[in-house]
C-alpha cells in the first residue's frame, strides 16, 4: 500500500499534468484552488479523476476544510 | 421535425434520430427560458415521434450535462413575495416541468441521455427520464437539494427508486453526496461509460442500432417495462411545496445566490 507521501505526489503529478501547471511549482502544502487556479466545478473534476486514479470512492463532503494537496491525500489514503 | 435553434435549447432530427442539444451557458440550468423551451420541444416530439425511432438528449456545454434547477432565478423571484405566492410560483413550476418530464419518460421513442461533467439535482432527473444514460468518464452525479433543505423536485425520487435500490436511494438523498461513473454504473444507472467527450458519439451509435428494430415492439416493450410513477411524482410536488415555504429553505437559497464562494458545489 502506498504511503501517505507516495500519495501526495501522485496527486501533485496528475493535477499538475491535468491542469497544465509545472509540477515542481507544487508542493504538498499548498491550496490546491488557488495554486492551480481553479474553481469548485474543477476541484470535483479533479475529485472524479482521483478517485478513478486510485479506485477509491470520495464523497464531496470529505473535501470540506481539505484545501491542500497533503490534506487530499489524507482523505485518499483513509480509503485505500 | 424542423430544426430549431433557441436561446438555451437546440433540436433537430435526421435518419430516425431526434437530438435535444442543451447549450446555455454556463450549464444548462433549468429556469423558466429553458422550461419554456422545453414546452415548445415536447409539443414537437410528440408530432414528430411517428418519424423517428430515438431521442438523444445532451449538452453542448463543456462544463457539464446540467446542473439543475437555476436557484438564482428562483431565489430572485421569489424574494419580493410573501411566502404563500412563493410556493405557489413554485408549484406552477413544478407542475411544467413535471409535465415535460413525464412526456420524455413516456415517450414511445427510446430516450438517451449523453452526459459529460456535471449532471447535478434537475440535471440529474432529466437524466433519469430517459431510458437509457451513456456517461463519459468525468461525469458526476448528484441530487445536492438535501444542502438548501429540499428534496429533489422534478421527479428524481420516485425515477430513482424505479431504478435503484432503496439503500442506495437512501445513500444519495440523505448524504446529497455526489459520486461518478464508475458507481453510477455499478448501481445500474448509467448503461455504457465512454472516454471523455464520447458520450454523444456512443448514443448516436447506440440509437442508430435502435432504429434497426420493429418500431412497435420497442414500444410495447417499452410500456411493459417502465412504469410511470405518476402518483408519487405527485406527492414529490407536495413534499416539495412544504418544504419550500420553510424559512430555512428561503435562507439557503440567498446564501446560494449571493456566493461569490468558489465552492458553491462542494458542501
Amino acid at each position: 500500500m502506498s504511503t501517505l507521501d507516495q500519495t501526495t505526489d501522485e496527486i501533485l503529478k496528475l493535477a499538475a499534468a491535468h491542469f497544465k501547471v509545472q509540477q515542481e511549482k507544487l508542493s504538498p502544502d499548498d491550496d490546491f484552488f488557488e495554486k492551480l487556479e481553479i474553481d469548485s466545478l474543477q476541484a470535483l473534476e479533479l475529485l472524479t479523476r482521483l478517485e478513478t486514479h486510485f479506485r477509491v470512492e470520495l464523497p464531496d463532503y470529505e473535501m470540506q476544510g481539505v484545501t491542500s494537496f497533503r490534506a487530499l491525500a489524507e482523505r485518499i489514503q483513509s480509503r485505500l | 421535425m424542423k430544426k430549431h435553434r433557441g436561446e438555451t435549447l437546440s433540436w433537430e432530427a435526421t435518419d430516425g434520430v431526434i437530438e435535444l442539444a442543451l447549450h446555455r451557458e454556463p450549464i444548462n440550468e433549468i429556469g423558466s427560458a429553458t422550461l419554456g423551451e422545453l414546452e415548445q420541444f415536447i409539443e414537437e416530439l410528440e408530432i414528430a415521434t411517428g418519424h423517428a425511432s430515438a431521442l438523444i438528449i445532451y449538452s453542448a456545454v463543456p462544463q457539464g450535462f446540467c446542473a439543475g434547477a437555476d436557484l438564482r432565478e428562483l431565489y430572485e423571484k421569489g424574494r419580493p413575495l410573501p411566502v404563500e405566492a412563493r410556493v405557489a410560483g413554485v408549484r406552477q413550476f413544478l407542475e411544467r416541468i413535471h409535465r415535460v418530464l413525464n412526456i420524455i419518460d413516456a415517450s414511445p421513442l427510446t430516450t438517451i441521455a449523453a452526459v459529460h461533467g456535471v449532471c447535478f439535482g434537475g440535471g440529474f432527473e432529466l437524466a433519469l427520464a430517459c431510458d437509457l444514460i451513456v456517461a463519459d468518464r468525468v461525469a458526476r452525479f448528484c441530487f445536492p437539494e438535501l444542502r438548501l433543505g429540499l428534496i429533489p423536485g422534478f421527479g428524481g425520487i420516485p425515477r430513482l427508486k424505479r431504478d435503484v435500490g432503496n439503500a442506495v436511494v437512501r445513500d444519495l438523498l440523505l448524504t446529497g453526496r455526489s459520486f461518478n461513473v464508475q458507481k453510477a454504473q455499478g448501481i445500474g444507472l448509467v448503461g455504457q461509460v465512454a472516454a471523455e467527450g464520447e458520450a454523444l458519439r456512443i448514443a448516436r451509435s447506440t440509437a442508430a442500432q435502435i432504429g434497426k428494430f420493429d418500431r412497435h415492439t420497442s414500444v410495447a416493450a417499452k410500456q411493459f417495462i417502465k412504469p410511470i410513477p405518476y402518483n408519487e411524482l405527485r406527492r414529490e410536488i407536495e413534499i416539495f411545496c412544504t418544504l419550500f415555504a420553510r424559512p430555512a429553505v428561503e435562507e439557503a437559497l440567498h446564501k446560494f445566490s449571493e456566493s461569490r464562494d468558489l465552492q458553491p458545489y462542494l458542501p
